[in-house]
């Protein structure tokens, strides 16, 4: 009795209605007939307008970062490692976390509000009784074009922050732009690049399925749609963290760390 | 009204029954819509007018009870069935529904891409486009955004988008609604005008007697979820019934 009650929580019921959800996605990618056009503008849309955010938010990230470690690898006679110790820390972890975390604010937000308002402004029945699939047009190409476009934003955000990390190095120092890119290139290995890359898919494709569920799922009018966005991005947040984890640990176990 | 009966009816709904929870919506509620006739469907703010006409699309499934839309019973259609159908069937929503990040043109042209072919869209797109905003008197509004155009002009263009297809049903929620009594006016005498072009029959929810006076051939009352009354409105006017009087006074 008490774990029926306890399974008919909230939080549960929640959990259940989002993996049907994605099931559903699946189901309805899978099938003939994809909505080209319609994804193509949302890459643009999720991807290009997020470019700036992701770019800047990047080239601070690397700066900071080389800036705050120099004193403590300067303690243990260490500053030559800082390149290779910067680069390490980016590109497994920082920067594609950060990133995601940013997709999950702007996308995440973003898709919740506008599913959210055609749900409640009737535009997602005009679609169905003109005769599209409303989940086909609407979800599947948003939740493919996050899962394509945070890897992308992710490998730029690298990118960036490494060359914020050797602007950062030479606030201070002077280390030659070959010395540097030579430093960061040789601390990475596949088993850093790669891993990483792919959570990133995994990142996007949480962020695109939690943003859209959200929406889809509003209710009770504009406020329904000012919640659908804020619960978006807290859960889509949630979710990034949770993936982090499950994959640092699978990384752990196929010894790539 | 006897005329009526003599033809086979276009719509019909049978003992339908439909519950949101404990809320009773529609109870046994059963009638039929015959060819080229303008319908009304009055009852008062959550009597389930919506419902039923949602019920009619199959935008909300029915709990008991049957609907047959041009000879075809829509509970069990496949998708590619019920879409089909749909092109038949126009639908002009209460908040308009107009896709807010499309232009006017946009809007129109979206139940094209699954109705036509590539070449029909390339060939005829425009045409169509054009002779519906024509007809709801809009064609400057092509390419303008839904953001711009004032309550009533929404509803034109919503309505324009229903026609696109050129339907042999359209089904009004609330077609008046929000607008004021001129606009509402020239919205309910658009409806006669283009029910009586296209040759369709229209099923019209309402509760604005202006908008039913303009429009409707016949009015059928919807009370406590069931058909409660049906006749024209003349006759309902007159009626001493008070669950109906208290409509007209």
């Amino acid at each position: 009795m008490n774990l029926l009650k306890f399974l008919d929580h909230q939080f549960f019921i929640e959990a259940g209605e989002m993996s049907r959800f994605a099931a559903r996605f699946f189901k309805e990618a899978s099938k003939p007939k994809q909505e080209y056009e319609e994804f193509i503008n949302q890459c643009f849309v999720i991807g290009y307008k997020t470019l700036t955010l992701v770019g800047v938010t990047a080239f601070i990230m690397g700066l900071v970062l080389t800036i705050q470690s120099r004193p403590t690898l300067l303690e243990f006679g260490a500053e030559a490692m800082l390149p290779a110790m910067v680069s390490v820390s980016l590109i497994r972890e920082i920067a594609p976390v950060i990133t995601a975390l940013i997709c999950a604010g702007k996308i995440g937000s973003g898709l919740g509000a506008e599913l959210g308002s055609m749900k409640v402004t009737e535009q997602i029945d005009a679609m169905e009784v003109s005769g599209t699939n409303p989940f086909k047009y609407l979800v599947v190409t948003r939740v493919m074009a996050a899962t394509l476009m945070v890897p992308l934003l992710s490998s730029l955000a690298n990118a960036i922050s490494l060359y914020g990390g050797y602007l950062g190095v030479n606030i201070r120092g002077h280390v030659s732009w070959h010395l540097y890119w030579f430093q960061v290139f040789d601390a990475l290995s596949f088993g850093d690049v790669i891993p990483s890359l792919i959570k990133t898919f995994f990142f996007g494709f949480a962020i695109g399925i939690v943003g859209c569920y959200k929406g889809f799922s509003s209710q009770k009018g504009t406020e329904g749609v000012g919640r659908s966005a804020t619960t978006a991005v807290i859960v889509a947040s949630l979710m990034v963290f949770i993936i982090d984890l499950i994959a640092v640990q699978i990384t752990d176990l196929l010894g790539l760390t | 009204m006897v005329e009526l009966a003599m033809k086979k009816p276009i719509i019909e709904v049978r003992h339908v029954n439909k519950s949101f929870g404990d809320n009773h919506v529609l109870k046994d509620f059963s009638m039929s819509v015959y060819p080229g006739e303008n319908l009304v469907i009055l009852g008062k703010s959550g009597s389930g007018k919506s419902v039923l006409i949602k019920c009619i699309i199959n935008l909300i499934q029915v709990d008991r009870g049957d609907i047959v839309v041009l000879d075809t019973p829509i509970q069990g259609l496949e998708q590619d069935e019920l879409d089909g159908l749909r092109a038949e069937v126009g639908f002009l929503f209460q908040s308009n529904a107009l896709y807010d990040s499309m232009t006017v043109r946009k809007n129109l042209e979206f139940p094209l891409r699954i109705h036509w072919t590539k070449e029909q869209r390339a060939s005829g797109a425009e045409a169509a486009v054009r002779e519906a905003l024509d007809d709801v008197g809009l064609l400057h509004t092509i390419d303008m955004m839904p953001q711009q155009l004032s309550g009533g002009m929404k509803k034109r263009v919503a309505l324009a988008r229903s026609l696109i297809l050129k339907p042999k049903v359209i089904l009004y929620d609330e077609p008046t609604t929000g607008l004021d009594p001129i606009t509402s006016r020239e919205i309910s005498h658009l409806m006669v005008r283009v029910q009586k072009k296209y040759n369709a029959t229209s099923v019209i929810i309402s509760h604005d007697l202006n908008c039913i006076e303009i429009t409707s051939d016949r009015v059928i009352m919807l009370i406590d979820g069931t058909c409660y009354a049906d006749d024209t409105l003349a006759a309902l006017r007159k009626s001493e019934d008070p669950r109906i009087k208290e409509f007209f006074e």
